[in-house]
């Protein structure tokens, strides 16, 4: 049997329709050397205070649920192990930069409405019917988005981004890779569509290039370069508009 | 929804520029006209003799060259100053003023160089 020690997690709480201001609330848990902060919070509300609201679902890093800040840090916290923070205790909060709904689940409306206004599908280059085959792509191809798609919605690089938190109207780094991974891809016309975005100071233009969100991202993906080759892009689109016939953005 | 076009890319590639050649020369002339040449080492202390330097900056390869080390390496760091500023929290309202003092600087630079180099002669 793994031996069972004790942490305290320290969480913070908030209801809205209660609590004039969140406050946190320590408990002690029981835990064994494979649990993760995600099994302390899941403890907790099982055995301790069955109050606590928490988003999760799939427990192995790819469903993007469970972002928390974990002393200080944006993590998943399924991906976060209570060993590695032992004896000294372990702070749960929401994700920085977002509005609470409650306890640790934030309102993630702010990012969703971005990651629509991207056109986050391909918007196919040619029409092509489906008898005439599939799109090919070769590896030097499917290099330039491929690593873009791995992004799960975690939003851990928006409460990394320290231009996010102080100004939320920068379109951030999540969706500007998402858009990326679409402009990139061979078989996508769609880049005349997203360059508006792009260009608009709140677009590639608010990024100073810190680069905490790649530090966080938890499936390798590289914000801050997707960020910043569009900067060029959008520097050669800006000089560059009026000898441009297709592609260019007036 | 109609989105407004930055007009960053001016001054983004001129910070570019700026900080590609800052990197490139800034410390090896730092290192030729304020250590070695002084000093005497390696270089004689003539190599930056007045006569030498007029001469330098009234041929037009030397001027242009002057021109833009010195302006470029203003527009650079007006830009990288704005940023930081940003970073300790003046910004949005005061960002406009930090702005005009920040590229106003850099521009102010800029007019001094070219009309310096200018005043100098052929």
């Amino acid at each position: 049997m793994a031996e069972t020690r004790t942490i305290e997690m320290e969480v913070l709480r908030y209801h809205p329709e209660s609590d004039s201001a969140p406050r946190f609330q320590s408990y002690q848990v029981p835990f064994t050397p494979d649990m993760s902060v995600l099994q302390g919070l899941q403890y907790i509300k099982d055995h301790l205070d069955g109050s606590l609201t928490f988003r999760w679902s799939c427990r192995m890093a790819i469903c993007g649920s469970c972002g928390h800040m974990v002393n200080g840090v944006p993590q998943l916290s399924c991906h976060t192990f209570l060993r590695d923070y032992f004896p000294a205790k372990v702070r749960v909060e929401p994700l920085n930069h977002f509005p609470i709904l409650r306890d640790l689940a934030i309102d993630q409306t702010d990012f969703l409405t971005k990651l629509e206004s991207i056109k986050p599908y391909i918007i196919p280059a040619e029409d092509k019917p489906v008898e005439s085959g599939e799109f090919l792509q070769t590896p030097a191809q499917l290099d330039r988005f491929y690593q873009f798609s791995q992004c799960i919605n975690c939003l851990l690089c928006y409460a990394a981004c320290p231009q996010y938190g102080l100004n939320s109207d920068f379109i951030g780094p999540g969706a500007m890779a998402l858009l990326h991974r679409y402009n990139a891809d061979s078989r996508d016309g769609g880049r005349a569509e997203r360059m508006p975005l792009v260009n608009e100071e709140e677009g590639v233009w608010s990024c100073t290039l810190v680069g905490y969100c790649s530090e966080v991202c938890p499936k390798g993906v590289n914000p801050a370069n997707a960020v910043n080759q569009n900067k060029v892009n959008s520097a050669l689109d800006y000089f560059f508009r009026f000898l441009m016939p297709k592609g260019g953005t007036r | 929804m109609t989105r407004k076009r930055s007009n960053a890319p001016v001054f983004w590639a001129l910070f570019g520029a700026g900080g590609a050649l800052a990197a490139l020369l800034g410390p090896v002339l730092v290192f030729i006209t304020g250590i070695v040449t002084p000093v005497g080492i390696w270089m004689p202390q003539s190599a930056l003799s007045y006569d030498r330097l007029l001469a330098f900056s009234q041929h037009w390869a030397g001027k242009a060259a002057l021109f833009v080390i010195v302006s470029l390496f203003f527009w650079h760091a007006a830009h990288r100053i704005l940023h930081s500023l940003h970073d300790v929290g003046i910004h949005i309202h005061a960002g406009m003023a930090a702005k005009l003092l920040c590229y106003g600087s850099a521009l102010l630079g800029t007019v001094i160089a070219a009309a310096a180099l200018l005043a100098i002669g052929f």
